[in-house]
C-alpha cells in the first residue's frame, strides 16, 4: 500500500469508479450499488490514513505530476482538510447505504445513473477539501454543483423547477468565485494558496485585491446559503429525493463554509479579514440575522422537509457567526458545529426520508401516533431534534456552548442573546413535530373515517434504518467526545493569527 | 477617455455581464434566463482570455526544443500568456455542461407543464 499517494487516491478512486459504474451497470444492474460502496469505503480508509498522518506528522503536501508549485497543482492537507475529509467520507458511506431502498422506490429504473452521479458528487466534495490550488477548487466546485443539480431534479413534481432555480443562482455564485480567482491572478500571477498567502500581504491596499475579496464573499455566500443569498436552498432541499436531501444538506453548505475559511483566513490573512476590510464584522451581523430568520420561517412550515431546510439556513448562520467572531473559542465552536450539524441534519433528513417511504406524507399534521408505527425512527428523530435545540449531553449543546463562550469573550452580548433566543425558537418547531409524533392521536385515513384498526408496526427497511441509527448514535457520541475533539483535533485546525 | 481606451476589455466584460444578469432576473421565459446565464459565463471567459494578451506577443511555443530536454532562456514578454487560456478551457467545458444540464431540465419542465413561462409554471405548481 503506497501511503504517499493517499491524497490523490481519495479523489481518483471515486472518479474512476464513477466511469466504471455506467458501463458495468448497463451490463448488469445489480452491480452498481456494491461498486459505489466499495469506492466510498476505499476513500474512507484513505481519509482515515491521511488524518492519522496529518495529526502525527503535520500537513501533507502532494504535488500532482511531480511539478512543484506554483507551476503545478499542489494538494495540501492540513488539520482542517483532514477533519473535513473524514467527515465527508463517513456521512457519504452512511447515506450511500441509506439510499439503496429509497432510490429504488422514488426513481425506479434509474439507479445506475443515480449511483454514477452520486459518486461524482462525492468526488467533487472530496476534491474541494484536499486541494491547495484556487482554480482546482473551482473545478471541483462545479463538478459537485452540476451533479447536485442533476440529483435534485430527480425529485418529486417540483424537483425540476427547484433544480433550475438552483442552477441559475448557483452558476452565478461559481462565476463570482471564478472572477475573484481571476482578479487575484492578475495581480499576483499565482494560483497556489500558499504562494498567494505569501505574496498578498504586500498588496492589501490595492483595489483589485479588495474587489476580489468581495467577489469571493458573495460567490461563496451563494454556495453556502448565507442569509440574503439563500433563496435556492428551501426549494432544492425540500423537493429533492429523500436520499439526495440527506446527502446534500449535511455536506454541501459545510464544504462551502470550508471554502470560505480557506479563502478568508489562509489565502487572505486574518489581519486582512478583520482589519483592512470589516468583512468579518459585517458577516457576523448577517449571520446573526440568518439565525433568527431561518428559525422564524421554520416555525410556520407544515412540510417537514421545508422546515428542515429553513432550519439549515439558520445553522449556516451559526457556523458563519462562529467563524467570523474573531477569537479562538468562537472559531472552534463554528468548526464543531460543522461536524455536529452534518450528523444532526443527516439524521433528520434520513428520518424524513424514512417517514416518506413508509407513510407517503410529509405534512407534520399527519404524523399522529408515528411512535407506535415507526418507533426507532421516532427515537432517532427525537435524539437529533434534542441536539438541534441544544440539550446536553447531545452534540448540539456543546457547539452552541463554544459559540456562546466565544461571544462572551469578545463581549458581544447581542450575539449571546441571539444564540439563546434562536435555541428557544428551534425548540418551538422541533417540539411541535415531536409532539405530533408522540402525543397526537392517529390521523391516517382509517382513523379519520372513524374506524378502529389495529396499529401495525412497520418500521423503515433495515438498509435505511441502520445508517439513521448510526447517525443518531453519532450525535450522542460526539456530544460525549466534544471536549476531546476540540482539544486534540480542532485546536490545530484554527488558522494561525486568530487569538 | 484614456481609462476607457486602455481598459476597454474590463468595460466590455462588465457590460456583457450586466446584460446577462438582467436577462436572468428580468425575463420571464426560462430559456431567456438560461441564455442570460450563458452570456454571464461567457463574458467572464472573454475577460480572462483578454488579460493574457500582450502587445506584439506571439504564440507561446518555443521553437526547436521540444523533447530535447534542453533549457532555453526566453523573454516572457514576447509570448502571450497561455495560462488564462488553459484555465478558460476548463471554464468553457463547465459552461457547456451547465447549459446541457439546464436544457435537459427545461425539456422535463416543458413535458410536465406544457409551458416555459416562469409565472405560468409558478401558478401550476
Amino acid at each position: 500500500m503506497d501511503f504517499d499517494q493517499m491524497p490523490i487516491l481519495v479523489v481518483v478512486v471515486p472518479l474512476l469508479f464513477s466511469f466504471v459504474i455506467p458501463v458495468l451497470g448497463w451490463w448488469k444492474k445489480s452491480l452498481a450499488f456494491p461498486l459505489v460502496v466499495i469506492a466510498i469505503a476505499v476513500s474512507l480508509l484513505s481519509s482515515f490514513q491521511i488524518a492519522f498522518t496529518v495529526f502525527q506528522h503535520g500537513p501533507i503536501d502532494y504535488y500532482l505530476g511531480g511539478w512543484d508549485p506554483p507551476w503545478g497543482i499542489a494538494y495540501r492537507i492540513d488539520h482542517l482538510s483532514a477533519f473535513m475529509v473524514v467527515l465527508i467520507s463517513i456521512i457519504s458511506l452512511l447515506i450511500c447505504v441509506y439510499s439503496k431502498a429509497s432510490i429504488e422506490k422514488e426513481a425506479p429504473g434509474k439507479e445506475v445513473h443515480f449511483y454514477c452521479i452520486f459518486l461524482l458528487l462525492f468526488t467533487g466534495l472530496m476534491g474541494m477539501v484536499v486541494t491547495g490550488d484556487m482554480f482546482n477548487i473551482y473545478v471541483f466546485l462545479e463538478i459537485s454543483s452540476l451533479t447536485a443539480y442533476a440529483l435534485i431534479a430527480i425529485g418529486d413534481e417540483r424537483g425540476a423547477f427547484a433544480a433550475f432555480k438552483y442552477v441559475v443562482i448557483g452558476t452565478v455564485g461559481a462565476c463570482f468565485y471564478l472572477l475573484g480567482v481571476g482578479y487575484l491572478y492578475i495581480v499576483t500571477g499565482s494560483l497556489n494558496m500558499q504562494d498567494l498567502s505569501e505574496i498578498l500581504p504586500g498588496l492589501y491596499q490595492s483595489k483589485v485585491v479588495l474587489v476580489a475579496a468581495i467577489f469571493f464573499t458573495v460567490g461563496i455566500g451563494i454556495k453556502m446559503g448565507l442569509f440574503p443569498l439563500h433563496t435556492w436552498l428551501p426549494g432544492a432541499y425540500a423537493h429533492a429525493p429523500s436520499a439526495v436531501s440527506a446527502y446534500i444538506a449535511p455536506l454541501m453548505t459545510k464544504v462551502g463554509a470550508y471554502m470560505f475559511i480557506r479563502v478568508m483566513f489562509t489565502v487572505f490573512n486574518p489581519s486582512f479579514s478583520f482589519e483592512v476590510l470589516p468583512l468579518t464584522e459585517i458577516l457576523s451581523w448577517i449571520a446573526a440575522v440568518a439565525i433568527i430568520y431561518g428559525s422564524i420561517i421554520a416555525i410556520s412550515q407544515s412540510d417537514l422537509k421545508k422546515m428542515l431546510a429553513y432550519s439549515s439556513i439558520s445553522q449556516v448562520g451559526y457556523i458563519v457567526l462562529g467563524i467570523t467572531m474573531g477569537n479562538r473559542l468562537g472559531f472552534e465552536g463554528g468548526l464543531l458545529h460543522i461536524l455536529n450539524h452534518a450528523f444532526m441534519k443527516g439524521c433528520l433528513f434520513a428520518v424524513a426520508g424514512a417517514i416518506i417511504y413508509r407513510q407517503s406524507t410529509r405534512n407534520i399534521e399527519d404524523f399522529g401516533y408515528l411512535h407506535r408505527k415507526m418507533p426507532l425512527t421516532a427515537l432517532a428523530f427525537a435524539i437529533a431534534a434534542l441536539s438541534m435545540v441544544g440539550i446536553p449531553p447531545t452534540a448540539g449543546f456543546f457547539s452552541k456552548w463554544y459559540l456562546i463562550l466565544g461571544a462572551v469573550e469578545s463581549q458581544n452580548w447581542i450575539f449571546v442573546g441571539i444564540i439563546m433566543i434562536s435555541s428557544l425558537l428551534n425548540a418551538v418547531y422541533f417540539f411541535k413535530v415531536i409532539e405530533h409524533i408522540y402525543w397526537h392521536p392517529r390521523t391516517d385515513a382509517a382513523a379519520k373515517a372513524g374506524q378502529v384498526t389495529p396499529i401495525v408496526m412497520k418500521e423503515a427497511p433495515t438498509s435505511m434504518l441502520i445508517p439513521m441509527l448510526i447517525l443518531a448514535a453519532g450525535v450522542l457520541f460526539l456530544g460525549f467526545l466534544s471536549h476531546w475533539i476540540v482539544e486534540t483535533l480542532l485546536v490545530h485546525a484554527v488558522p494561525s493569527g486568530i487569538l | 477617455m484614456d481609462l476607457l481606451l486602455s481598459h476597454f476589455n474590463y468595460f466590455i466584460y462588465i457590460i456583457l455581464m450586466m446584460v446577462g444578469f438582467y436577462a436572468m432576473m428580468g425575463k420571464r421565459n426560462l430559456v431567456k434566463k438560461l441564455v442570460g446565464m450563458n452570456i454571464f459565463q461567457w463574458s467572464i471567459i472573454l475577460f480572462f482570455v483578454s488579460i493574457g494578451a500582450k502587445k506584439g506577443g506571439t504564440i507561446p511555443i518555443v521553437e526547436g526544443v521540444h523533447g530535447h530536454g534542453v533549457d532555453v532562456v526566453v523573454q516572457a514578454g514576447q509570448y502571450v500568456n497561455p495560462l488564462p487560456h488553459v484555465l478558460m478551457l476548463t471554464a468553457i467545458v463547465v459552461g457547456v455542461g451547465t447549459t446541457g444540464l439546464s436544457l435537459a431540465l427545461l425539456l422535463t419542465l416543458y413535458k410536465k407543464y406544457k409551458t416555459l413561462e416562469e409565472d405560468e409554471i409558478m401558478r401550476k405548481l
